[in-house]
């Protein structure tokens, strides 16, 4: 039997066995966490930061901290509110995030988060990059204008599809997902059944002849605000 | 000595332009020209995006008639995704939000932008010259003009799933149906809305025949009319084939498939205006340009497949003893017998079982180029997409309604000016708002003509011969 543990996230006493992050915990017993490279069927990364919480004081990952017995955590909080719209702010104006337009609108984590956290417009200016699209697979458009780096699809196709078919290249804003191929996506083994094609928490990796099928009132995040699947398993 | 009297921007009409007057020392007016003069480039911008976007991107282009550009641009996606024929359910759900953009576009125009000018008179003073001088004396028509406008945006929600920029139509079909319960909310209320489209096109109609004397010559000039029309001759605001006919009514050409649109039809550039003028090429520019929109509609048909709104054209047309009418001014009179139609066709449309189907998208064999033309509120709407083997697009055409009426624009302020404004020794304001007056009855939309977007406030310079102001007029 695993041994039990037992910490409080804002207050409220948690108990749950040992091996379990802080996330885990959190969502099993209804504590809505904001994530965004998260993916439950892929190990954690810890690498959005969106889930920064205070253990005992310290900022850490939720998703990749395990719980410890007494632990303090503080999730909800002014501060830490403010530092994950600053995290989704700049994620938005480093990329070109036209929600008016993208295909995966309403059921986009990141535009979901944005609203959950009450920004209504970015406060940093754009950076318009010049990004790059990539339509030659016939099953799939690649569209790194809203790429977020999150790196889903790179443990996706290398750990669950075994094909290796994404990955990071270039450093700091320079950074950008690659195909693995010496031309294009058409040229790699990406298929739309890869589970890579299907853990895109944004509108850059998408199914041809898909878009817009879902009516407006339907999709995601059109009636409950993204987390509220969690908070609902609260007793 | 010259002067030049420039009217930026034209107030009431949607979108920015400018009117431009150059006067010799006499005030005697050597050349009238209407500009449109911002640049938004929608067809070069969506180069490279992938075509399923098009239905939903272009529609930017407007926030008052966006339907008409997200079904042009669905059309053209169908013949895309090699689809000819849309399910019924599809067909139907797309005409009730057409039929639905029809009703509260018209709504719009006529209760807030026209008619302050038709109520009060053009020379009125500009103060209550307005919406909110209508709102105060005739409060039942604003509450109207706003119960309709709110009717036709709700039925867009219902199909497109939102009043502005919707995503309801894809590529050969569309994505939802009509729901029983959503169905129920519009019957509730179709018959307030018979009765108030009724009421305004009486008002249209009574303005129109009291003051035909006046009106007959206000703007007015002969033209060829062009516009889509069903195989049996009906109007048809949905789809249908080209036909062009003369300002005596006849035919230039009928019946013409609409993806051959550019056999028929070319535009040219001038230097002066962002907005092109497209012409009639077996006329050459020179004959060629017509006008589109409620008017030309209501010339080119052989008849309305809806009884109200058949009895009001023939009453439309006994005017000009069955000719076309060739009166700027009678917009109005066929802009309400199109809402009459339209709620006319919301009516049939909502009565018919087809719109709870459940099959809503068809597929095909794709293809790599796409025409879609439909009957937008202000006239014929062209979008025309070139994709490659990638499904990108390539190339984009939009000829976009208003553009179809540049020319008349012109013809219609030179000759207010001529006989209004020409050699008189002060030009007032109201006399300026009789060029918009003129504008205005075409209801343009320069947003979607020119991509530009902006309010309109009017201003007007004279400048003499060497550019230098001598006197300026502002309108907030």
């Amino acid at each position: 039997m695993s041994e039990q543990i037992t910490f409080t996230i804002d207050g409220v006493e948690i108990k749950d066995k040992a091996g379990q992050t802080i996330m885990q915990a959190a969502d099993e017993a209804g504590i809505y966490i904001p994530r965004l490279c998260r993916h439950p069927d892929l190990p954690p990364r810890g690498s959005c930061r969106v889930c920064t919480v205070f253990v005992n004081g310290k900022p850490q990952a939720a998703c990749t901290q395990p719980i410890a017995e007494g632990m303090t955590v503080e999730n909800d909080t002014p501060e830490l509110k403010e530092s994950r719209r600053n995290i989704i702010d700049m994620l938005f104006i480093e990329g070109n995030h036209f929600c008016m337009f993208c295909e995966k609108s309403g059921n986009c984590e990141l535009q979901a988060l944005a609203y959950r956290l009450g920004i209504l417009s970015p406060k940093y200016p754009y950076f318009f990059p010049k990004k790059d699209v990539d339509s030659t697979h016939p099953d799939i458009f690649l569209d790194l204008n809203r790429c977020i780096l999150c790196g889903r699809c790179v443990e996706a196709s290398r750990d669950v599809d075994h094909k290796g078919v994404f990955e990071f290249v270039g450093r700091g804003i320079e950074k950008k997902i690659a195909v693995n191929a010496e031309a294009d996506l058409k040229d790699t083994d990406f298929a739309a059944t890869d589970k890579a094609a299907d853990v895109c928490p944004v509108g850059a990796i998408n199914k041809k002849r898909t878009a817009f099928s879902t009516p407006i009132g339907k999709r995601l995040y059109d009636t409950k605000p993204i987390g509220s699947e969690i908070e609902e398993r609260k007793k | 000595m010259s002067k030049r009297v420039i009217i930026e921007p034209v107030t009431r009409v949607e979108g920015h332009g400018r009117v431009s007057l150059l006067l010799d020392e006499n005030n005697k007016i050597t050349q009238a020209r209407f500009h449109v003069v911002e640049f938004r480039g929608f067809e070069r911008f969506i180069q490279g995006r992938p075509y399923w976007e098009m239905p939903v991107i272009v529609q930017r282009l407007c926030g008052i008639c966006p339907v008409s550009h997200h079904l042009a641009a669905a059309k053209a996606m169908d013949q895309i995704v090699g689809v000819d024929k849309l399910t019924p359910t599809a067909e139907k759900m797309r005409r009730l939000m057409h039929y639905g953009q029809m009703f509260q576009s018209h709504a719009l125009h006529f209760f807030h932008l026209c008619s302050p000018d038709l109520l009060f008179g053009f020379d009125a003073d500009p103060k209550i010259r307005n919406i909110i001088g209508v709102a105060a004396k005739y409060p039942e028509l604003a509450v109207q003009g706003v119960m309709m406008r709110k009717y036709g945006q709700e039925i867009i929600k219902a199909t497109a799933g939102k009043k502005i920029h919707g995503t309801g139509a894809i590529p050969g079909g569309i994505n939802k149906n009509l729901s029983i319960t959503e169905r129920d909310v519009f019957l509730k209320d179709i018959k307030q809305m018979f009765d108030w489209s009724r009421s305004a096109l009486n008002i249209a109609k009574d303005y129109t025949v009291k003051n035909l004397e006046k009106l007959k010559p206000f703007a007015s000039f002969d033209s060829n009319h062009l516009s889509l029309v069903r195989s049996d001759g009906a109007m048809d605001l949905y789809h249908g084939n080209l036909r062009a006919i003369t300002a005596d009514g006849k035919k230039i050409f009928d019946q013409v498939d609409y993806t051959n649109y550019l056999d028929y039809i070319s535009e040219e550039v001038k230097s002066w205006s962002y907005m092109k003028f497209p012409f009639i090429k077996s006329l050459g520019p020179q004959n060629g340009w017509y006008r589109v929109g409620p008017l030309a509609r209501i010339n080119t048909c052989d008849f309305i497949d809806t009884p109200e709104a058949e009895a009001a054209r023939k009453e439309f047309m006994a005017v000009t003893n069955g000719k076309p009418n060739n009166i700027t001014m009678a917009y109005h009179w066929a802009r309400m017998i199109e809402i009459l139609h339209s709620i006319e066709k919301i009516n049939e449309l909502l009565n018919d079982p087809d719109l709870q189907g459940t099959d809503l998208v068809v597929k095909g064999e794709r293809r790599n180029e796409g025409v879609g033309l439909l009957e937008a509120p202000r006239g014929t709407l062209f979008h025309h997409y070139k994709i490659n083997d990638n499904d990108q697009i390539v190339m984009a055409n939009l000829i976009v309604s208003t553009t179809n009426n540049n020319e008349p624009f012109n013809r219609a302020i030179q000759k207010v000016v001529a006989d209004h404004i020409d050699g008189v020794p002060e030009i007032t304001e109201g006399l300026l708002n009789h060029i918009e007056v003129a504008i205005r009855a075409y209801d343009p939309c320069l947003s979607c003509a020119t991509h530009a977007m902006g309010k309109m406030p009017l201003k007007v310079t004279l400048f003499d011969y060497q550019g230098n102001e001598i006197a300026s007029k502002t309108k907030e």
